[in-house]
């Protein structure tokens, strides 16, 4: 800055005036817009970006103290340009309000612009802009007024939209066109932030449809939409549109050629997906209506060209609008053909769109759908990862018992080969799949087996509960699936889920797996050493997690009473016991004092699993006391129908577990059980506290059922 | 569209496919306006770019379907905005007259 000026003589006012005038005239003026931007983009590090941002939002604060109206202007469209790459500019918000106010229209282009950038509701600030809108609302040149409709169409807060509805109501009655259109997207606005206001609008929109600009039609259709889907009494009022609306759809397919509004020989695309979108409110749950729209929506379907998106664009909207209206069945059918032909396209887009919109439909369309199934089953090789998902999701949705086979082969190839995000889900959607539609024990232990070998470790935690379940269930398998689970085991050790599966069979089934009992196929030959041997490898691998380790320690214990290498199964158990893990210390206890104590009791405690009724998988829980406190436990299964009648030893052992418990059903070969072990349990209830043996025995029970220990 | 990329956010029950064909009825307007519009374009007149988008969409919604309606629009205003800035001598420039 040079100062070059003749210093006043004291007391003399206009001297000083001009002094002070003659001082601002040397300040540089800011820099143009044009020359930041270049200067910015010089910058080579992020630091000497910040740097000259920092020096010019100085320069520009300077220059906004001194309320220079000149450059206010510039200034402000640089700070909206350092605030586009995400630098603060706060400090432009009341500058932006001052350029609404001013008269030249550059300044108000930029000020509604900067308030559109800088300005929400959530600054009090914003409210100060109210009066200037309302002005320019009613503004003699409707390039401002349309400034004004489009700031406040897109940031208005309630209080706003409150205190200028009026205008724009009025605005929407208008005949310029080009105040209309935007009048009617701005009333949409407002009736998104002031719902109570809709009724306001209402009388307006009386001849909006008869409109022959194509701009006023379109947003009057927005409009329209909006009201509908807001309020049930418009929709009511409004469904005698209907016919008008088909009309126009009908004009719109069958006039030739029109430059203004063609896209890829197609006549307004915009407003016939809007119409379409709008007769889709309209004729959903309602039979007139569709009945009425049924031969535009053919027409459309038919003779839309598709070799381009923007055809396929007013197709996706007619197949969306066919499916949730009423229509008859032959257009629905032709719909999901639709869709199926969706699939065969060679642009992604389309394809995705077509899965997204068959998911919604395959409830209510099923048989449709199906026919379909094959080509949806190939998008499971499909290279976008989007696509897959909604394959796969369509895939277990068309699972039925006639196509299961079929359907799990593919599945279970995709399970193989896809990406690690998919491997839960999927696995999870086989087991479900598989045990609705099994159509034999053995292939569906075989699906199990195959899901376990190659998903393994993404198998849900869940499901390995579920999966115990079921193969207690499948008796006559039991041989033929510990087997098979010993060999896997032999193989892998890494993959957790299907160790515990695993586990737990052998603890269960260890002692058909040591007789060679298999029929379904080639029965191993293996001694009791190579199975104790394979689960303590379990107990002492890295590998195993502390609730894997759980697991074999349980299937140990088991086997001693299925075994007779007893005194190995002794020693194991009393290692543990000092065990650095809890858990794991915690059973080596109990299990000691089951050889030590309560020997007489093991054999009862550790036989064979009753079949468990299948429960709903969050189903009710039941509260049990325990050491006075009460804990939520999950039921036990319900009754099962009537059967043979349990001894009495396993009934006072669940009566001592509390709670309405089932009477299990007992019907495999129980191990040797002492006739008295009932009487002596009861005859220990005498003698010993109550609750720390209620304890003791539930944990085991709950242990034993492979279930995590409460 | 060579270096340009565009993305929208549009709501669960919008028609993904017409979107694409409103980004690129947007393509086309700056492209009409700019005269083959390029990176470069956009980032120098960062401003007339939103000019064009303000009169194109109005809360999220396109306001007029016609490509020329749109342009003229633009253009006038452009025409306001130039008569605003009418030359100013070196002297009204210098703020002494």
């Amino acid at each position: 800055m040079s100062i070059e000026c003749v210093p006043p003589s004291i007391g003399n006012r206009d001297d000083s005036i001009s002094f002070l005038a003659s001082l601002r005239l040397r300040m540089p003026a800011p820099i143009r817009l044009r020359e930041l931007i270049r200067t910015i983009r010089t910058a080579r590090t992020q630091a000497e970006e910040r740097e000259m941002i920092q020096k010019e939002c100085a320069a520009i604060r300077s220059s906004f103290r001194e309320e220079d109206n000149t450059y206010r202007c510039r200034n402000v469209a640089k700070l909206l340009y350092m605030h586009m790459l995400g630098y603060p500019a706060h400090f432009g918000q009341l500058e932006c309000l001052k350029l609404i106010a001013s008269q030249k229209f550059t300044d108000k282009r930029i000020g509604y612009l900067g308030a559109m950038l800088l300005l929400d509701e959530r600054q009090d600030v914003h409210l100060l802009m109210t009066n200037c809108i309302k002005n320019d609302l009613n503004h003699s040149t409707q390039y401002v007024q349309g400034l004004a409709l489009c700031t406040l169409g897109c940031m208005g807060s309630s209080e706003m939209c409150r205190d200028l509805a009026g205008e724009v109501e009025k605005l929407l009655k208008t005949s310029n066109s080009y105040l209309r259109k935007k009048a009617a997207l701005c009333a949409v606005h407002v009736i998104r932030k002031v719902p109570e206001l809709m009724e306001m609008f209402l009388p307006a929109t009386k001849n909006l449809l008869s409109e022959k600009n194509h701009g006023v039609l379109h947003t009057s259709v927005v409009l329209l939409t909006e009201m509908c889907e807001r309020s049930p009494d418009m929709l009511t009022h409004f469904r005698k549109l209907v016919p008008q609306l088909v009309r126009i759809l009908k004009n719109l397919i069958m006039s030739g050629y029109s430059p203004e509004h063609d896209v890829s020989g197609i006549s307004d695309p915009f407003l016939q997906v809007r119409i379409l979108r709008l007769l889709r409110i309209l004729g959903k749950n309602d039979d007139d209506s569709s009945e009425a729209m049924n031969d535009i929506l053919a027409q459309v379907a038919t003779n839309t060209e598709t070799s381009k998106n923007v055809g396929n664009a007013i197709l996706y909207e007619t197949v969306l609008t066919i499916m949730d209206i009423k229509s008859e069945s032959g257009l629905r059918v032709l719909a999901i053909n639709i869709l199926g032909r969706f699939l065969l396209n060679n642009d992604k887009n389309i394809r995705y769109v077509a899965l997204t919109s068959l998911l919604k439909t395959v409830q209510t369309d099923h048989n449709a759908v199906q026919r379909h199934r094959s080509t949806i089953v190939d998008c499971l090789k499909d290279l976008d990862v989007s696509i897959k998902r909604r394959a796969m999701e369509l895939s277990f949705a068309l699972v039925n018992g006639n196509n299961i086979r079929g359907m799990m082969k593919e599945l279970l190839y995709f399970l193989d080969s896809c990406d690690p995000e998919f491997k839960a889900d999927c696995a999870s959607g086989v087991f479900l799949a598989a045990e609705k539609y099994a159509p034999s024990k053995r292939w569906h232990i075989d699906t199990i087996m195959r899901v376990l070998t190659t998903a393994g470790s993404y198998v849900r935690d869940d499901s390995v509960p579920n999966l115990i379940q079921l193969i207690t269930n499948s008796v006559e398998m039991h041989a033929y699936t510990v087997q098979r689970l010993y060999k896997a085991l032999l193989d892998d050790i890494s993959q957790q889920p299907l160790v515990q599966v695993a586990s737990w069979c052998i603890g269960e089934y260890g002692d058909l797996l040591i007789s060679g009992q298999c029929e379904e196929e080639e029965p191993i030959q293996v001694t009791e050493d190579e199975v104790l041997d394979v689960l303590e490898g379990l107990l002492v691998s890295n590998l195993s997690t502390p609730v894997t380790r759980g697991y074999s320690l349980t299937a140990i214990m088991k086997l001693s009473t299925r075994f007779s290498s007893v005194n190995r199964i002794k020693k194991v158990v009393s290692i543990y016991g000092s065990s650095i893990d809890v858990e794991l210390q915690q059973r080596a206890v109990e299990y000691n004092a089951l050889f030590k104590k309560y020997d007489h009791m093991r054999p009862a405690l550790l036989e064979r699993m009753p079949i468990m009724e299948k429960t709903a998988s969050n189903g009710p829980t039941e509260i049990v006391q325990t050491n006075g406190e009460t804990e939520p436990s999950a039921v036990e299964p319900k009754h099962p129908p009537p059967v043979t009648q349990p001894t009495n030893q396993a009934n006072d052992l669940l009566d001592l577990l509390g709670g309405n418990d089932v009477v299990p059903v007992i019907q495999t070969t129980m191990p040797t059980k002492p006739a008295s072990a009932g009487g002596e349990l009861l005859d220990l209830l005498g003698d010993l506290s109550l609750t720390g043996m209620k304890l003791t025995l539930k944990h085991c029970f709950s242990l034993l059922k492979g279930k995590p220990a409460t | 569209y060579a270096s340009l990329y565009f993305c929208c956010a549009i709501e669960e029950q919008d028609n993904e496919l017409i979107t694409l064909e409103v980004i690129h009825r947007f393509v086309e307007l700056l492209d009409k306006y700019f005269g083959s519009v390029c990176e470069l374009d956009i980032i120098f007149n960062f401003e007339k770019a939103y000019f064009i988008l303000d009169e194109f969409l109005m809360g999220g919604e396109i306001q007029d379907t016609s490509k020329k309606s749109v342009l003229k629009a633009i253009e006038q205003a452009d025409l306001l905005q130039e008569e605003d800035e009418s030359p100013r001598s070196v002297l009204e420039e210098m703020g002494l007259a």
